[in-house]
């Protein structure tokens, strides 16, 4: 086990870094941030002047070289735009964003849980098949569209939320549901599908002819089974989440990583992109590291050999 | 195994029965209305006794157990019946009374040691579970206790330690022995057992069921064995039912089953069977396809198959009954007095030494049209614990040959490297050693721009006919892609190849799934007859199939060999079907070749430890020969081959082994005869024993 948490500790360390080098090279293909700094009547010398401070000048490779070592020691540079840390103005937003997709993901979770739990212990098929319509409708619309009906019912007519902005647990309802009830369609789905596949398993029916009854067949055989793909599934699912939920915080105006690199994409502000960049992945690999010991624990068959 | 205890009949005259089985019908809802997958299943099972339910796939066989167990897959139910246990009727009880009943008085094992335990549960935890369940009153350690002994009593080594493992850290065959602790738990008086060593190797279907044979002495439970292996019946059960297309055929005990079988059903099954005690050129084949049960014919259900009905009226249309016909002898054919005269007109030969097939060829003399040369196979597997790789040695320097027009069968149990090799010499993978020549050219290095055109004299023919042709092509594009690819396409050829394998050229626009593996099985040969090769390798061609259909694909292979020239390499685990389609046979174990010569030297003097214990380890469908026969049963499993054993391989699980096996690895050479070779320190002794206890297909 030792040394399988090692071996993807280290293939994680090796993603960040293969990330990183993805991210620079094309934020330099995207444009020269020089000519997008500086006003329009700008001469020759004063673009020269602003690269050579930059270090623009320099070749590609000495420059990513110089960033590569920089950023090992945490120094992304400093933002173009706003002239502080770049790496700080990330993580100023890493709150915001932890609050929104935890919560999110924890309700879809663990709603996800107990709903197809339920369905599987009460055996009425027809509630169950009304549960997976409402789910797979919740699916089908767009998280954008979501957003904006929402706003429009509990802000716009009812005026019980705010729409816009962070600060009050009431702000953060409507971006909450908004992803909420997008994870909880997912995982309901997933594990109900897991679940009626784990029904059709040869050890439901030993399991049966030991004169085991429902309830714990469900729970105690069927469940650890159907769990595995799930925690697959939600791994890769709060990495995305936490790295940053663009359209929701867009839509919510919700102060987040996400929406920052948004913002400074539009920017040319590469610094910045690259800090929150490095900040999503390591939390994304982190997280699919955590799933992957995760796993272990719960399946034997990945444990040992 | 000591069948002579096991054979016995039940004890003194016939006592209350344990099961009784009346008129079961059980029926699935399809698009036609229902369709009927059991229809009338009769029987009782007496204490002690061991009752074998024969059949094919679709035979009903196992869903009439499942339905006595309760356990009918949704949307099957049980429509009419009576299942009475022990005096009380189970189809009248709710889901809560009948859990009291299973695992308690009655309990299962099932086909599929691989998927019957839960993967993320302790093995000691679900055996406890089935103790715990019906001994509510016993405390934890009382039920550990009793689980530990339970493992113990189906001999799993160290059980205290294997009582915290998970079921990923069993062979095959230990599971099943933990599905038998598991079944035995509660003493029950009624076990069954669905095909319980049909996923397994026959040196640990002879384990399991030496388990079996010991744990119910033990208790006395009875037992319904569920199998479509009639060497198996013959040497376990007492009394045999034979079922095909959800109904009863023939009921006896399995002297008179075997010995004067009185539906024309059963004779065509135990015909149709290889054997070893046996040479005959052709084997018996029931005509036809296993029936369409939503289709069901009227009448008698088997009548399109009989040979004997031959048509007539009654056969077609009235449904016939189940009668006696002798001492505890049902059948249910109209002309059940007629199936002895029938089956000794039609030649169909049921025991004793049959005329010797004359097909045998001569001793090869030409050139072999395939040689390999020290062929070996590495394979890179990642190491679990700490870096780097190990190496899988899944063939070791094999060197073999084919001869023109000549079958080489390639034999050994799962895991021994047979199929490796197989596609080492297709070239489907890359030999890490050694050298192939095809037809005198060296292909184990070819580019495959030239190696393509060298494919069309070397085909293959896989195990799966269900996995091996796209669903989604027709019949005729099957067998032509082959003929395309080499710009030789010609519809004509299509229709041709179809009447070889003995299709009509009418299904050519059909698609596979809408044949039976049969057929799917001739499809896949025509296609790799498409280009006219000289060498054909079948890799488990026939194991897939059920007997009757085996049979005629059997017969099939060889009738193309005659034609057209063909030769083969028959890789397969099934040695019955190997002593009858092969001229020369090659044993494998571990990824060496551990013994090579003629059929009748590998089959009739085994020189080598590992080939007496395979060929020992087969059930002869013949009851008295069963229980005359002494089993050398092989302890333990086959060594993990990462770490394969010093010297030779085979010294793990060998009754033979000194000190020198440890040490000394043995040569394949010649030790027994001209041409035998073998790779045994000990192998003249050990030959010379095995011939004058067991006279196996000497010719």
């Amino acid at each position: 086990m030792a040394y399988f948490i090692l071996r993807r500790a280290f293939q994680s360390v090796l993603t960040v870094l293969g990330v990183m080098t993805v991210t620079f090279f094309l934020v330099r293909l995207a444009g020269d941030p020089a000519l997008l700094l500086l006003p329009v009547e700008a001469t020759d010398e004063d673009i020269r002047r602003l690269r050579s401070a930059l270090g623009l000048d320099q070749s590609l490779i000495v420059q990513y070289v110089k960033f590569l070592t920089n950023a090992l020691g945490g120094d992304f540079g400093v933002s173009l735009r706003q002239r502080t840390s770049a790496l700080d103005l990330v993580l100023e937003r890493v709150p915001a964003t932890l609050e929104l997709a935890l919560t999110a993901f924890v309700l879809g979770i663990l709603l996800a849980f107990a709903i197809g739990l339920l369905m599987r212990l009460t055996t009425s098929a027809k509630v169950r098949t009304t549960i997976m319509w409402l789910a797979l409708a919740r699916q089908a619309i767009p998280v954008f569209s979501f957003g904006l009906i929402l706003i429009l019912i509990f802000s716009v007519w009812l005026r019980w939320l705010p729409s816009l902005g962070r600060g009050t647990i009431q702000h953060l309802v409507l971006p909450a549901l908004t992803l909420a009830t997008y994870e909880l369609a997912l995982y309901l789905r997933l594990f109900n599908a897991s679940l009626s596949a784990e029904q059709r398993q040869d050890y439901v029916r030993t399991a049966y002819s030991k004169g085991q009854s429902r309830t714990t067949v469900i729970l105690k055989h069927m469940l650890p089974n159907a769990l595995l793909p799930l925690v697959t599934i939600a791994g890769i699912n709060l990495g995305l989440l936490l790295g940053g939920t663009v359209v929701t915080e867009t839509v919510f105006s919700w102060p987040g990583v996400g929406r920052l690199i948004v913002q400074s994409v539009s920017q040319r502000d590469y610094p910045v992109i690259i800090a929150g960049v490095f900040i999503i992945s390591l939390i994304f690999v982190l997280v699919n590291l955590i799933v992957d010991i995760l796993y272990g624990f719960l399946d034997p068959r990945v444990r040992v050999a | 195994m000591s069948s002579m205890d096991q054979n016995q009949p039940p004890t003194s005259a016939s006592p209350e029965p344990v099961l009784s089985v009346r008129d079961l019908v059980i029926e699935v809802p399809s698009e036609q209305g229902m369709t009927r997958l059991v229809d009338g299943a009769t029987f009782d099972v007496f204490p002690h006794e061991v009752f074998g339910l024969v059949g094919e796939s679709g035979s009903g066989k196992s869903m009439t157990m499942l339905a006595v167990m309760g356990l009918l897959p949704a949307p099957v139910q049980l429509t009419s019946g009576k299942v009475i246990l022990r005096g009380q009727s189970l189809t009248d009880l709710s889901f809560e009374q009948m859990r009291k009943v299973r695992g308690k008085s009655m309990s299962m094992v099932f086909q599929d040691p691989m998927t019957s335990l839960n993967p993320v549960l302790r093995v000691g935890s679900q055996i406890a579970e089935t103790v715990r369940l019906h001994n509510p009153a016993m405390s934890k350690a009382e039920v550990r206790a009793r689980a530990i002994e339970l493992l113990g009593l189906v001999n799993i080594p160290d059980p205290e330690r294997r009582y915290q493992q998970y079921p990923n850290e069993f062979s095959g065959g230990m599971r099943q022995r933990v599905m038998i602790a598991i079944a035995m738990a509660n003493d029950p008086d009624l076990l069954i057992a669905d095909e319980p060593t049909t996923a397994l190797d026959v040196t640990i279907q002879a384990q399991v069921m030496k388990v079996l044979a010991r744990v119910r002495a033990k208790t006395g439970a009875a037992m319904v064995l569920i199998t479509h292996d009639l060497g198996l019946v013959a040497e376990t059960a007492n009394r045999v039912a034979v079922m095909y297309g959800g109904r009863m055929m023939e009921r006896a005990p399995v002297d008179p089953i075997f010995a004067q079988p009185r539906h024309p059903y059963t004779v065509g099954l135990i015909s149709s069977l290889p054997r070893l005690d046996r040479n005959v050129g052709e084997l018996y084949s029931i005509p036809g396809q296993v029936p369409n049960l939503a289709k069901r014919p009227p009448g008698c259900v088997f009548h399109p198959r009989c040979a004997l009905s031959d048509g007539r009226s009654p056969c077609r249309e009235q449904l016939p009954e189940f009668r006696q016909v002798g001492a505890d002898h049902r059948s249910a054919c109209h002309f059940a007095e007629e199936v002895a005269e029938w089956s000794r007109k039609t030649a169909v030969v049921l025991s004793g030494d049959v005329a010797h097939g004359s097909d045998r060829k001569e001793p090869a003399t030409k050139a072999p049209v395939l040689r390999i040369e020290q062929l070996s196979k590495d394979f890179a597997i990642r190491r679990r614990k700490g870096w780097g790789h190990d190496h899988l040695k899944a063939v070791r320097a094999v060197s073999l040959s084919l001869a023109s027009g000549r079958t080489l069968g390639l034999v050994g149990e799962s895991g021994c490297g047979k199929s490796t090799l197989g596609r080492l010499i297709l070239r489907l993978i890359d030999p890490t050693e050694g050298k192939i020549w095809l037809m005198d050219a060296d292909i184990t290095t070819m580019k495959p721009s030239r190696l393509r055109p060298k494919r069309k004299e070397l085909q293959v023919v896989f195990q799966d006919p269900y996995a091996s042709l796209d669903p989604r092509m027709t019949v005729h594009e099957v067998i032509a892609e082959p003929l395309r690819i080499n710009g030789r396409y010609n519809a004509a050829r299509v229709n041709e190849l179809l009447q070889h394998v003995g299709l009509s050229p009418e299904v050519a626009g059909r698609r596979p799934p809408e044949f039976s593996g049969g057929q799917r099985q001739r499809i896949a040969i025509a296609r790799a007859l498409a280009l006219g090769p000289d060498v054909m390798i079948l890799d488990e061609a026939v194991s897939a199939l059920d007997v009757s259909i085996q049979a005629q694909v059997i017969n099939l292979l060889k009738s193309l060999q005659r034609e057209l020239g063909l030769s083969y390499l028959f890789i397969s685990h099934d040695l019955s079907v190997v002593h009858h389609i092969s001229d020369d046979v090659a044993v494998m174990y571990l990824g060496k070749l551990i013994e090579f010569g003629s059929r009748d030297q590998v089959f009739g003097s085994p020189a080598h430890p590992y080939t007496q214990a395979l060929l020992s380890a087969i059930p002869a469908p013949d009851p008295a020969r069963a229980r005359s026969s002494e089993r050398i049963v092989l302890s333990g499993d086959m060594p993990n081959p990462l770490s394969p054993p010093s010297g030779c391989a085979f010294r793990t699980r060998c009754l033979k082994a000194t000190e020198k096996c440890a040490q000394l690895e043995p040569e394949l050479v010649e030790r027994t005869g001209p041409a035998h070779l073998s790779a045994c320190h000990y192998a003249d002794e050990s030959g010379v024993e095995q011939t004058s206890r067991r006279k196996v297909g000497a010719s």
